[in-house]
Formats: C-alpha cells, structure tokens, sequence
C-alpha cells in the first residue's frame, strides 16, 4: 500500500518544479540552513570526532540488531507496553488500526513521523473514520493542504506565510475573518489554540522515534514546539511507528548522536524538546497513557543489513544532505515523487520501492559530494547512488539512449588507436563548423545541453596529435 | 650537478591530459605541460582516452574497469599522474582501487597507482612546492571550485596560491563557489532542464561579483559556466586556471570565435 510514487515521471515533475513561481520563491528557505549548519559545527571543536563516534554506534548497533532488539522488546514489555514487528506498511497499518479499534477510537493526534508517510497512516485512518490530527506546524499545515512533506524535518518549508494565511482563513471558518494573521506568531498562536482542543480530545497519539533504546526500553523524540509531549502524554493510547534501524544501545549512545543531530539538522546545539517514552503510566505518575504501543516497521529494511547499501541504515534523518543538495534547491522535495527527497531519498527510495521505479532519483545527481560532506553519520550517499546506477545498468534499465551511448563511447575509450581515428575527424570537423561562433547554439543529442546553453567549438587538432607532432611521435 | 644526473633525479610526470581538454581545448593541456616543465619536470603524454568516468558514474563498471586497467598500464613508467581536472583526477586518485575491490591483487595495483595521481594545482603547490608562476593577466577574476578538486582532493588554496602570484589578476571571491555548478558530466544531458537550472544561479553569482574573467580547474565545469554566460549574452571571459597561470591566454577564451585572420 503506502504512498502511490511519482517517481518514474521525475523529470516531469522537475519541468514543474521550475516553473512554479509560488514554489521557486518559497524554497530558498532551505539554504538557510547551511550557514546556521557550519556556525553550529565551528562552535564545536569536536564535532567531526562525534560524527565518527556516531558512526561507530550505529554500525555496532547494526551489527548485531537482532540482539539490540530482543533487549529493547523486553525493556518495553517489563515497562508495560508492548511491541509489535510489522514486516510491511500493509502490517504496520493493520496493526495501528486494531489499536485503534479496540479503543474506539475517533481522534488520532499525531507527532510527526515519515514512517507514517512511507505507510500512508493517515489516509488509512480517514479510511476507518479515524481523523488524524498532525501536531507539528509544519505537518498540520500540509495537512490543511491536502499535500506531503517536502523536507523530512521541515514538511512545509515549500510554502509562504501568504499561503498559510490564506490556508487558515479558507479552513478556520469559526474564526473572525478580519483577525489580524500579518505576522507568523499569529500564524502559530491560532494553529496552537485549534490544536489544543484536538491533543485534549485524542483518543489515540502517534509518534515516530529519532532513537529507542535498548538499555531501558524507552522512545525518544526531538522537536521544537512540544508537540510531541502532548501527543504522548495526553490521549489513553501512545503509539511508537519506528523503523526498527532507529535502535541503540544506551542512553549514553543516544547523548552522543543528539549531538550531531541537532547541528546537522538546523544548526541547534539541542533540539528545544527532547522527550523521551518509557512505557505506560505507572502507579503514582501525574500523568501518561494507559497502553504503551512500539510498531517496529521493517520494509526491507532487514534485507539491506550486510549488503551493500547498509550504510544508508545509519541514517537519523536530520536532512543536511537535502539542505546542501543542488538538485533540492531547484525543484524542492515533492519533485522526487515519494515520501524521502533528496539525497538521502535518492538511495532510501530505490530500497523501499524498487529501482524500476525509483531508479531515476540516484541518477539525478551531479555527484557534488556535497551531502556526503555534510552527513553527521558519514554515509557514502554518492556512492550508493552509484551502486544503484550499477543496478540498473545490470539490469538493462534506465534509458536506452543514453547505455548505447555509453556503450559507443566505452567502446572506444577501451581502444586508443581506434579512438584517435574516430576523435581527429569528428573534432576537425566541429571545429571548423564552429569557428566562426566559437560555440554551438545546438547540438544533435545534446539538447539537454544546448535548450538553456551554448557548447564551446573544439580548436581543432586534439592535444594528442599536436603533442605527438611536436615531440616526433617519441611516446 | 651534472646534466645526467639531473637527468636522474627530474620526476618523470605523466600528464593524464583528459578527454574534453585533448578533443576540445588542447590548449590547456598545453599550458599544463608549460607549468610542470618550468616547475622542472619531464613531462610525457603517453596514448590516453579517459579516465573512464563517464562509464563509471552510469553504472557501467565493467567499461570502466577495462579503462582503468588501460591506464594504469599506460603510465607505469611515471613518478606521478597529473591532471588538469580535480574530476579525472579524483577518479584516478580516488575511485580506481573502489573499483576493484572485488580483486585484491588488482587493488593494490590500482591503491599504488591512485598514489601516484594528483590534480595540476595541487601538484604544483603541494608536492614541488611552487609558489609563484611567471605569467602576467590583466584582469579581474572570479574563482569556481570544482566539486571533486575541492571535496575529494582538498583543492582550495592552491589555484589560489599560484594565482596571486600572476602579475595584473585581482582575483575577486565569488559567493557560493564551493556549490556545485550543475554539470555532473552526462547529468547535464539526461538531466539539462535540471542542470541549466543550477547554472543559472551560478551565474547570477558569477556576474554578482564583477568579475571580467571566470577560472577553474575543470573543463567540463568551465564548459558549463561559458555556455549558460554566452547564452546569457554575458561578456565574462572564461578560462582553465592552467592557461592563466602558464601566461598562456593567446588563444580565446571558451566558446570565444577564433579571432579573423588578417585580410
């Protein structure tokens, strides 16, 4: 089930994507997240050895996941709450949807989650006459919209102010309509006052997990405006949606990683929330839920431990890949047609939806190297998008046009002597057609190129023969 | 010293010329060989195609090992490889023992190999500590910083370094130069609307800082930023760093028509 996937027409949605002047004056938001990025990193002497500290948890984790999660399955059940393992988004919905059922459930509140997204919960709770209520801004304003997030810890960072005003006043129809909404803390203060009556009515809350811990069983989020404490604290029910990578061994491990997250993330020494779940109320706690629920979400996850794109299991999710990602400055996260945009989504979304149709994310990428660069847990993204790249060419797939090509070309590189008697040609040739302007204004096969650009005219004789004429054919 | 034993101790260096500078613009080649001869190298060209990245970055990895292979053959005899890319030579330094990871006696082969490649500027700079060229430019450029030369090489400073030494250039910090110009080899034709897109706001950067001239150490890169400037109508000049500092700027600049022999 999950979400229907319009990837395979990517580079449609990229011709939208650059077309739509609301989106294109919206998303050079997500650069500023760069600067606030490296002032966070500077300020922190060791950071780069915490990034290779958290690399080493999580690949230790990994290592031996099984065993992290049998001792994270008993933690939870000795605190009271139970944990259920859901091999597909089929599973994990029917399992949050029996939860539900058994309660009667008519409200879900909802911290924000992806694996929520990958699952598609919230149609499939609408479907069961459940309303799901997102209680992250971001997330609730998406919702108001009808649309996905386009950024994995900043959902609506592809809309404006205006459109959000214009949102609230088209759905918050109780309201008096000439309230003043100029400014975006008045934005925020209606969104908080709807949606405190929503947390006090929930049958049900959702939340995702940043990380669970083995050691002591508990979940823990990170956000900025709390909403998680009250999607977990309030309603009779709390339900964990994780992956079941999010797994580390202590509290110890979880204090290092945070300190990475934050200040890939958004630049935040800390996140302003950190909350952490241990079970179900206890005898003697002011307050929490009745029933403490974990869905683990596998999706191949467990497929990919040991192969060659285990790395990406390392992930937390902070999005500095997208914030440094060329490609996502131009088009945003919607164009890449799932739940996960950007780097991080060009390697994830092949995994959990195939490469047949995911394949063409990986081979949009320019290789600029810079979210490797960026990643606080130093995943090799441009290599794994390679690996996907070799996948598909493995498999025949992709673009016809463009293996031939390659093949020709390949074909030649391979044979020097045959290559220089194919290249003098061809060059001479251009470049006497070019000469005059020095440059193509286009090109047969080089549209892509030659539509927005001009390509430089060759100078004629190769640097090959010039230099073999010149030092007499001696090497 | 005698002449034979300078003969003895001159590195031999082989230049790794690049496909797109010895089919388009073998004048930076040229200025390559200028610039590691003057630094008192031996320089050879020995048979070359390509690094094999094309190949390698479309999934083709069979292809691009049988490159690798030619090449690691070809320049056997060489103290070290130099490019004039931070992109080819990324790959040589870089990829080609990832390449064969499968063939522990190829790896090795392939780690002594990548040992032995560096990027032109760096080369100059950081293995026979040069530190000024002898070349004259009088204009105002803006530097690029090719994505691979920076974040797989650590190429920054050393274009940097040798261009303060050339007589007449102001060189002019262009915003953002660390961000990818949108070229990512066969990225620019299977993805152009994308890629076009990416060097617009490069350009827009490039004209922000005023800047008559616009250098860097990658042709492709350099191919990309003059097509979108022309298409433009722009007047910016561009050229490899290599032809700057080798005070080799006769011939015209990227995309520039060839001046009218003389009636």
């Amino acid at each position: 089930m999950s979400v229907a996937a319009t990837t395979p027409r990517f580079k449609a949605n990229v011709h939208d994507a650059l077309h739509d002047q609301r989106l294109q004056g919206a998303l050079p938001h997500a650069r500023n997240f760069i600067g606030r990025r490296a002032d966070a990193a500077a300020r922190l002497p060791e950071f780069d050895a915490l990034r290779d500290s958290a690399r080493a948890i999580k690949d230790h984790t990994l290592a031996h996941l099984d065993l992290y999660l049998e001792a994270y399955e008993r933690k939870v059940v000795e605190a009271g709450g139970q944990v259920h393992y859901a091999r597909d988004s089929e599973e994990a919905v029917a399992v949050i949807l029996g939860i539900c059922k058994a309660r009667g459930a008519k409200v879900a509140t909802k911290g924000k989650s992806m694996i929520s997204e990958e699952i598609g919960l919230n149609a499939a709770l609408e479907r069961e006459g459940i309303a799901a209520v997102e209680t992250d801004l971001g997330e609730y304003i998406i919702q108001l919209r009808g649309e996905a997030p386009s950024h994995i810890i900043a959902p609506a960072i592809h809309v404006t102010r205006d459109d959000i005003e214009a949102d609230f006043r088209r759905l918050h129809r109780d309201l008096p309509s000439d309230r003043d909404l100029t400014q975006p803390e008045q934005l925020l203060s209606e969104a908080r006052a709807i949606l405190r009556d929503r947390f006090l009515s929930a049958d049900v809350g959702v939340t995702g997990a940043n990380f669970l811990v083995a050691e002591t069983g508990t979940s823990l989020i990170v956000t900025n405006e709390g909403n998680g404490d009250l999607t977990q604290i309030l309603p009779k029910v709390h339900v964990v949606l994780a992956s079941l990578e999010k797994i580390v061994p202590t509290l110890n491990d979880v204090a290092q990683i945070l300190r990475v997250l934050g200040r890939s993330a958004t630049g935040q020494d800390m996140s302003v929330y950190t909350t952490l779940s241990t079970g179900p109320r206890r005898a003697g706690d002011p307050d929490g839920p009745e029933e403490y629920h974990v869905v683990l979400l596998d999706n191949g996850r467990s497929a990919t431990l040991g192969g060659p794109f285990a790395d990406m299991l390392r992930c937390i999710r902070c999005g500095a890949c997208m914030n440094h990602c060329p490609v996502y400055h131009a088009v945003g996260g919607h164009a890449y047609g799932w739940v996960y945009p950007g780097p991080m989504g060009a390697v994830l979304t092949p995994l959990l939806i195939g490469v047949a149709e995911g394949g063409q994310l990986p081979n949009a990428s320019t290789f600029c190297g810079r979210c490797e660069a960026v990643c606080p847990m130093r995943i090799p993204l441009p290599k794994l998008m390679r690996t996907w790249r070799e996948r598909e060419f493995a498999r025949g797939l992709g673009s016809p046009l463009a293996r031939g090509a390659i093949r020709v070309w390949s074909f030649f590189a391979k044979r020097p002597t045959l290559y220089r008697l194919a290249v003098e040609p061809a060059m001479r040739l251009l470049s006497l057609i070019g000469r005059g302007r020095g440059r193509f204004a286009w090109l047969p096969f080089a549209g892509g190129w030659t539509r927005g650009r001009d390509f430089a005219a060759p100078e004629g004789a190769t640097f090959q023969s010039r230099w073999r004429a010149k030092s007499g054919a001696t090497q | 010293m005698s002449d034979s034993q300078a003969a003895k101790t001159q590195l031999r260096v082989g230049l790794f010329v690049t496909c797109l500078v010895d089919l388009l613009r073998p004048s930076v080649g040229f200025a390559a060989v200028k610039l590691l001869e003057d630094a008192g190298c031996k320089v050879i060209a020995p048979l070359q195609t390509c690094c094999g990245q094309p190949a390698y970055n479309s999934g083709d990895r069979a292809d691009a090992q049988a490159i690798a292979r030619r090449n690691i053959e070809a320049f056997a005899g060489c103290d070290y490889v130099v490019a004039p890319s931070g992109s080819c030579a990324g790959m040589l330094a870089k990829h080609y023992p990832e390449l064969f990871a499968d063939e522990p006696d190829m790896a090795l082969e392939a780690a002594a190999f990548s040992a032995k490649c560096c990027e032109l500027t760096s080369f100059l700079v950081d293995k026979l500590g040069v530190t000024n060229v002898s070349a004259a430019y009088a204009g105002v450029a803006a530097y690029h910083d090719s994505c691979s030369g920076l974040r797989e090489l650590g190429v920054r400073d050393q274009p940097r370094k040798l261009l303060a030494s050339v007589e007449g250039l102001k060189l002019v910090e262009l915003e953002e130069s660390d961000v990818c110009c949108g070229f990512g080899g066969t990225f620019a034709i299977k993805y152009g609307e994308l890629s076009d897109a990416i060097v617009a706001r490069k350009s827009d950067k490039i004209l922000a800082t005023g800047a008559d001239t616009l250098l860097a150490g990658d042709l492709g890169c350099l191919m990309n930023m003059a097509g979108k400037l022309q298409r433009q109508g722009r007047a910016v000049k561009v050229r490899h760093v290599a032809e700057v500092l080798a005070g080799m700027t006769d011939a015209p600049a990227i995309g520039e028509p060839a001046p009218e022999k003389a009636k």
